[in-house]
């Protein structure tokens, strides 16, 4: 009967998308609609020849498919976003980059957005889905909740993000930074994130574990903020169903109140509280040692999730916004400081006693530079909503040198301690292929965050500083096109780093597959058990 | 697949844990780290001393002003005024100043240099470069080729009123056709090497021969008989080695066949007359002015 079911349904998803292609306004919309009708009709097809088979039901066993599918999408998505990144970088050290034959699509407007959606949605996204989905198993002692519901979660995540990127490359984007996707992309994710929501809450409410470990709940806060965070950001009203376009429902500065309390919560729930709940499993897991502070853990939690939601206006100092605003935001950014460093002491504190594993374990010293990277930015980012100190750094580089210190450094490098830890256990090996050869990937990347990250410090400031230098008499001293040519050498370090940082991506793919492919298979491990 | 076998090593002095374990992780008890805590308590304090002191919490019908009477467009407005008050008296010199008169007064001179420049800086550098060497289609304001008049009321005049725009009716105007609806092939490719040959470039001597005729006949109104353009009319030199468009066949070719035309914005209404005075200035002093 479900079976049924889901024929119709796809049919008639393939059919409404066959509709909407005649019937689209630009060549987006098109693009997209006929991806959904040959997805739709796909899976119509494969869903009719399976009907009616006997199914076999796994029980007491992990659902570990999905979080190796979500493994390989993060590597995946983790080289293409770094590419890109790499590439848009060496754009703005040279303008020819945005080659005349592919003006429209391949200049740097249009994948800026793509780089920053593979990276943030669609690598570190992955990561947070493969992670949570395995770290709620373990820590609940039960499989995940709702069939092949996580599998709908996982396909359903990664065709959003081919729409996502599809569309900026065609000019589909509602220009909101990190929330560009247009309003049918916009529910689709709704969709899938309900369904994330009711696979993690599902699982979390039929565990074997009388308590919620800690990095459930940093997930499930994670989950339902981003889920509100979405769903008020993208308020907008259609101009056509079908059409691209739609126009938002909020105008002039309380859309811009809206957009950043968004994008900075963007940060806050899916970049800090999401990898978060990774560090509180992979960390101690990686040490063997024992968290080190429960109480410490409750009550950055709590700071850290109700200070967050309320720091969004420090994007916006020196704007329309009305200075109490931009006073509160400061305010809950600085308070916001200790709560973020919660977290770095429970991670950094949970390896005393295991500190001597630095030395010969290249995975824990990947974490731990992550937790360091983490700690920093999560002080960088409060001094630099002081109204102050945000007068020189706003528009400047150093915002952007901030972002991928934290970027680079914290959610980078403990998803690639997690992929590290991850592989051989999911594909059942002994061992990593090699472990020099993460040796390799842990300094060229964190040489590569430093020569990101330093460059952007000195760009940043010395552009801040220029653009507000004045003469004796008030005037200013410099003019734009001065402060973009003194730039240039440090856009090309921090191009280089950028290469570094994609090497060390790609090496680590290749060691990862090595190590599926060539490691040897680990003795026959004991099925899943409760934990007592 | 549970690692429920590899227990989180327990060392010797460990503190007590809280008695959970999940997937073989436990935690301390740990009281939280006292430095941790007492930081997070200056935060908060500071936090709402702060609150106090400037403009934050939002009540019904406005917001609480804060004691230090702070606002931002306040500091600003400040900002703008202290600089304005100090340049008052130079400033009014500036603008009731008669601008040949303006060199021959060092500290007049000196201050519309500066004050020039940051104009220059922030409204005509994005097309006429930072260092007022043009581009193509924008002309090189360092040298002394001028289109319209290097005197500094002429550069006044231009700047005030802008080229070929239709926003003042003041504006400096005129308007070379589009010769590719007038002339055939062969004769803008003879006119062409005819204004290679009379600018000193590489030419076809036959061709420029049966040019020099087109050119008196089409060109020579406003381009003058010998080709040294016409200031009224903004009409171009054509014997020197400066070229707006460039001096290139193929690009002098497209220039007769289609004409040009550049066009300048208005500032009469965006700039103060002191800004403009100063401007001016700091254009004449460059290298080319007259």
């Amino acid at each position: 009967m479900w079976d049924y079911a889901k024929i119709a349904a796809l049919g008639l998803v393939a059919l409404a998308a066959a509709i909407a292609a005649n019937f689209a306004r630009d060549l987006a919309y098109q693009v997209h609609a006929i991806i959904i009708l040959l997805v739709a009709g796909g899976l119509f097809i494969w869903q009719v020849r399976r009907t009616d088979e006997p199914k076999a039901i796994p029980a007491g066993e992990y659902m570990d498919d999905v979080v190796r599918a979500g493994v390989i999408a993060t590597a995946f998505w983790g080289v293409v976003g770094f590419a890109a990144g790499t590439f848009i970088a060496f754009q703005l050290a040279f303008p020819q980059l945005n080659f005349e034959w592919a003006q429209g699509y391949m200049n740097f407007g249009k994948l800026r957005p793509l780089h920053t959606s593979a990276v943030i949605f669609a690598f570190g996204g992955n990561a947070l889905l493969a992670t949570s989905f395995y770290i709620v198993q373990r820590t609940s002692a039960v499989r995940l909740w709702g069939g092949n519901l996580a599998w709908f979660v996982f396909w359903g995540y990664n065709l959003f993000i081919v729409l996502a990127a599809t569309g900026y490359l065609l000019g589909a984007t509602q220009s909101k930074e990190y929330a560009e996707p247009e309003w049918y992309v916009d529910l689709w994710l709704t969709i899938v994130w309900v369904a994330y929501l009711l696979v993690f809450l599902g699982t979390i409410m039929t565990r074997k574990e009388k308590h919620i470990y800690v990095a459930n709940w940093f997930f499930l806060s994670f989950i339902v903020t981003i889920a509100m965070l979405h769903v008020v950001n993208n308020l907008v009203i259609p101009v056509s169903i079908f059409g691209a376009r739609s126009v938002q429902v909020m105008a002039g500065v309380q859309d811009a109140m809206t957009q950043w309390w968004y994008g900075h919560n963007a940060v806050g729930f899916f970049l800090t509280a999401g990898f978060l709940g990774m560090m509180y499993y992979f960390v101690p897991k990686q040490a063997e040692r024992p968290i080190f502070s429960y109480k410490l853990s409750i009550v950055h939690f709590w700071a850290l999730i109700f200070l967050y939601i309320w720091a969004g206006p420090h994007h916006l100092h020196y704007t329309a916004l009305p200075d109490w605003a931009s006073t509160l935001g400061m305010v809950f950014s600085v308070v916001l400081w200790m709560p973020s460093w919660g977290g770095m002491i429970n991670g950094l504190m949970t390896l005393s006693g295991a500190w001597d594993k630095l030395r010969t374990d290249p995975i824990i010293r990947m974490m731990v530079v992550s937790i360091g990277f983490y700690g920093m930015s999560t002080f960088e980012g409060p001094m630099m909503s002081i109204r102050a100190v945000n007068s020189l750094s706003h528009y400047t580089d150093w915002t952007i040198g901030h972002v991928h210190s934290g970027a680079l450094g914290w959610n980078g490098m403990i998803t690639f301690g997690a992929l590290y830890f991850l592989v051989p256990k999911l594909w059942n090996r002994e061992r990593l292929y090699s472990l020099s050869a993460v040796s390799w990937h842990f300094w060229l990347a964190t040489i590569g965050i430093v020569l990101y990250a330093s460059s952007m410090w000195v760009t940043g400031i010395m552009e801040g500083l220029m653009w507000r230098e004045v003469d004796a008499n008030g005037f200013l001293v410099n003019s734009f096109a001065d402060t973009v040519a003194a730039k240039f050498p440090m856009y090309v370090v921090r191009g280089l780093g950028g290469v570094l940082f994609l090497s060390g991506a790609i090496i680590m793919c290749v060691n990862l597959w090595l190590t599926v492919t060539r490691g040897t298979a680990k003795q026959a491990a004991p099925l899943a058990q409760p934990a007592e | 697949m549970s690692d429920k076998s590899k227990q989180s090593n327990r060392q010797k002095g460990d503190p007590e844990t809280t008695g959970h374990s999940w997937d073989g992780i436990e935690e301390f008890n740990n009281p939280l780290p006292r430095w941790w805590l007492w930081t997070f308590y200056a935060c908060i304090i500071w936090g709402v001393l702060y609150t106090i002191a400037y403009p934050a919490w939002p009540l019904l019908k406005e917001a609480t002003p804060g004691i230090l009477g702070f606002s931002t467009r306040g500091e600003v407005a400040a900002d703008i005024a202290a600089v304005e008050a100090a340049n008052a008296d130079i400033e009014a010199r500036l603008a009731a100043a008669d601008l040949t008169a303006i060199s021959d007064d060092p500290a007049l001179s000196s201050y519309a240099t500066n004050a020039g420049a940051a104009v220059f800086r922030t409204w005509c550098a994005q097309c006429h470069g930072s260092g007022a060497a043009g581009a193509k289609g924008y002309p090189n304001l360092l040298d002394d080729d001028w289109l319209w008049g290097g005197s500094i009321e002429d550069i006044h005049t231009t700047i005030s009123h802008g080229i070929r725009n239709e926003t003042d009716l003041d504006a400096r105007w005129s308007q070379m056709p589009a010769f590719g609806e007038i002339l055939a092939p062969e004769e803008i490719t003879s006119v062409v090497q005819y204004v290679r040959s009379i600018s000193g470039q590489d030419h076809d001597a036959g061709l420029a021969g049966q040019g020099q005729q087109v050119f008196m006949d089409n060109c020579a109104a406003c381009h003058g008989d010998d080709g040294t353009g016409d200031r009224f009319q903004g009409a171009p030199n054509l014997t020197d080695a400066i070229w707006l468009y460039g001096g290139d066949v193929e690009t002098l070719t497209a220039t007769v066949t289609n004409a040009r035309f550049g066009v300048m914005p208005s500032w009469a209404d965006r700039l103060s007359a002191a800004e403009i005075a100063a401007v001016a200035s700091y254009v004449h002093q460059l290298g080319g002015g007259e």
